[in-house]
């Protein structure tokens, strides 16, 4: 597996495929060595998902302080989380621009430097730069279709927060209470794929941007799912949207949990996909519970 | 006994490379092709048929000529080629009135082979990143070619239903490039400033046109029938398209991008239609593997069939324009073909 550092010695390698100075919004990442017959042809390392070894490195690095002076993430339990085949990764979800989001798939790159796939609303393609931003940085429309292929064909990891929309627009009155897990979609894809689902429990994200209330009109014109007045808002004005308050991170990753199932089948048993899935619920909603309890602070941990 | 072929659109550029690619096959006996205007490459063998828009004249060439296989290349995929009207009579009415022709009792048609679009699908925010051929779309069809072919499509369904013993391939193109196809893609990424749209940059498949008429061969000649999408592996930014064109990406408004450069579009120097703009934003991938497991090779990916492209403009650009080399001469070809004095060896 190619390492994300050595990818400026291949990029020399790779020869007379030069860039011409692009005029696109969103830059052409350089190739990053490219193994395959298509390679030779390709100027950008962007694979079939949108996703940019290169983009990756240049976000890893901006969001590396942020990561770990910042947010000063701890992880715990994070051997849980297999070195190769699919997994689909399952969270909690909060903050009204939620930082558990990059904080999973930066520290897992990170740690175990393999990628992960962020499976989100695809109502962040239809945005401007930043849906090509977000597919760059490995953003993928949570469609059960794109988590099969990415799970079963790929191998790949892949986080999905099943709280949806719901998480990260409630108040900061319900911190820590766990939305309804849509309708179990999320399982009975590991299933079909036949993955393990690995919940992770992230204590630390509600307090970095909390929601004080919700302007629904204001959603309702610009068309996005909710429109939150947060704290970081009201602290700072307009760049409270961009800043987050530093507080610590704290990731608990949870047994796998393995679906003693064939897969590929055309459908799964609702009621026992609604059954797992609630399960994983009440599991991850415990653990959040032990993790407050156990913590002393919410800026030291 | 060799296969009788009855290929359709033989005046256009794909059905004109589809006769002379079915030429070359000795299991091929008879080629009709069948066409709205004078063919704009020589055939050697195949005999050419005119007739209107919608082949209505088409049953009586099937029952006359008593072809077993029908190539069905004459669906309209570009909406600027055409009025919004011809489009609904050629790839409806036309599809219909084929499919009519080859169900009709009696019909020796136990092959039909149609060339589709992936514009089928569509291209929209809630896509899947990839479609097979199973794959609904995710939305309901904006434009108009896109309702046509869906259309077309949905009558060779029936037909397929309607007739068990016949063989029906459907094949799904992806965008195709090539040394001599003309498209909106191919227009657009000839000039030194390429319509984009502000902020999106699309992952987009390509098709060589090569690949296109050894696909439609492959299907034809192996008897193949199904669904199946053809493009090229991979799949490329629409930046990086431009890059590898040695065009820049002129960002265009997000909203109704076309307006922005409409004097442009009169012009005929850039072409946007709908299906393109959807295509800029959003984007579109589909899945080969059907395709290839039935044990069709491509010879190139999708980067490389844009290398390809490219490196033909620029032999375009260099060399200046090629003399036209061939004309139609319906009195002529009827000499070569039936005149005694012409020595006929198929087996040369």
């Amino acid at each position: 597996m190619p390492t994300y550092k050595d990818h400026k010695a291949v990029e020399t390698a790779s020869g007379p495929a030069r860039l011409r100075s692009s005029t696109a919004i969103v830059p052409i990442p350089r190739q990053a060595g490219q193994t395959g017959g298509e390679s030779v042809d390709r100027l950008s390392d962007v694979d079939e998902w949108g996703r940019s070894e290169h983009m990756r490195t240049i976000i890893r690095t901006i969001y590396e302080p942020i990561y770990s002076k910042w947010f000063r993430a701890e992880w715990c339990g994070l051997e849980k989380i297999p070195r190769d085949g699919g997994a689909l990764l399952v969270a909690n979800h909060a903050g009204a621009i939620p930082s558990d989001a990059p904080v999973i798939m930066h520290g897992i790159e990170k740690e175990l430097g393999r990628p992960v796939y962020g499976l989100a609303d695809y109502f962040f393609k239809t945005i401007p730069v930043l849906g090509t931003m977000w597919a760059r940085a490995g953003g993928v429309s949570a469609n059960p279709d794109n988590a099969y292929r990415l799970l079963r064909d790929k191998g790949q990891l892949a986080v999905v927060f099943p709280e949806g929309t719901k998480g990260p627009s409630k108040s900061f009155t319900d911190r820590y209470q766990l939305r309804r897990f849509g309708r179990g979609g999320f399982v009975e894809i590991a299933m079909r794929a036949g993955v393990p689902v690995i919940p992770i429990a992230v204590v630390g994200s509600e307090e970095s941007m909390p929601v004080v209330f919700r302007v629904p009109f204001v959603a309702r014109a610009l068309g996005v799912p909710y429109f939150p007045v947060t704290a970081n808002l009201i602290a700072f004005g307009p760049l409270g949207a961009l800043l987050p308050f530093p507080a610590k991170f704290k990731l608990r990753v949870l047994d796998p949990i393995r679906f003693d199932v064939p897969p590929d089948q055309d459908r799964y048993s609702k009621s026992r996909v609604m059954d797992e899935a609630e399960k994983i619920r009440t599991q991850l909603q415990d653990t959040l519970y032990e993790m407050l309890r156990e913590r002393r602070s919410v800026w030291f941990g | 006994m060799g296969k009788r072929v009855l290929v359709t659109g033989a005046d256009t550029f794909w059905g004109g490379r589809m006769v002379q690619a079915l030429e070359a096959d000795r299991d091929v006996e008879v080629i009709i092709g069948i066409g709205t205007h004078s063919p704009s490459v020589p055939f050697e063998r195949a005999e050419f048929v005119k007739s209107d828009q919608a082949y209505s004249i088409i049953s009586r060439i099937v029952k006359a000529t008593q072809v077993d296989t029908v190539v069905h290349t004459f669906l309209v995929v570009d909406s600027t080629l055409v009025s919004a009207r011809a489009m609904h009579e050629i790839n409806v009415i036309g599809t219909m009135n084929l499919l009519a022709a080859a169900g009709a009792t009696g019909s020796t048609v136990r092959q039909v082979v149609v060339k589709s679009s992936t514009l089928v699908y569509g291209s929209s925010e809630k896509d899947p990143n990839t479609f097979s051929e199973e794959t609904p779309r995710s939305s309901p069809a904006r434009t108009r070619v896109e309702r046509s072919l869906i259309e077309a499509e949905s009558l060779v369904r029936d037909f397929a239903e309607d007739s068990p013993s016949t063989s029906v391939a459907v094949l799904r193109f992806a965008n195709v490039l090539g040394n001599d196809i003309i498209t909106s893609f191919s227009k657009n990424l000839s000039r030194p400033l390429c319509p984009s749209i502000t902020g999106f940059d699309p992952l987009l498949q390509f098709v060589e046109e090569d690949d296109v008429v050894r696909a439609l061969e492959f299907v034809t000649m192996r008897r193949v029938s199904g669904l199946f999408n053809v493009a090229g592996d991979g799949r490329l930014p629409w930046s990086e398209v431009a890059s590898i064109c040695g065009t820049r990406l002129l960002p265009l408004p997000i909203w109704s991008p076309a307006r922005a450069i409409f004097p442009l579009i009169k012009m005929g120097y850039y072409e946007l239609p709908p299906e393109m703009v959807d295509l800029l934003r959003y984007g579109r991938g589909v899945d080969t593997h059907k395709l290839k497991d039935a044990g069709f090779t491509y010879r190139y990916s999708s980067a490389g069939a844009v290398r390809n492209f490219i490196q033909a403009i620029r032999l375009k650009r260099g060399a200046g324009r090629k003399p036209k080399s061939y004309t139609y001469e319906h009195d002529v070809e009827q000499f070569f073909r039936n005149s005694r004095s012409v020595v006929h060896d198929v087996n040369q």
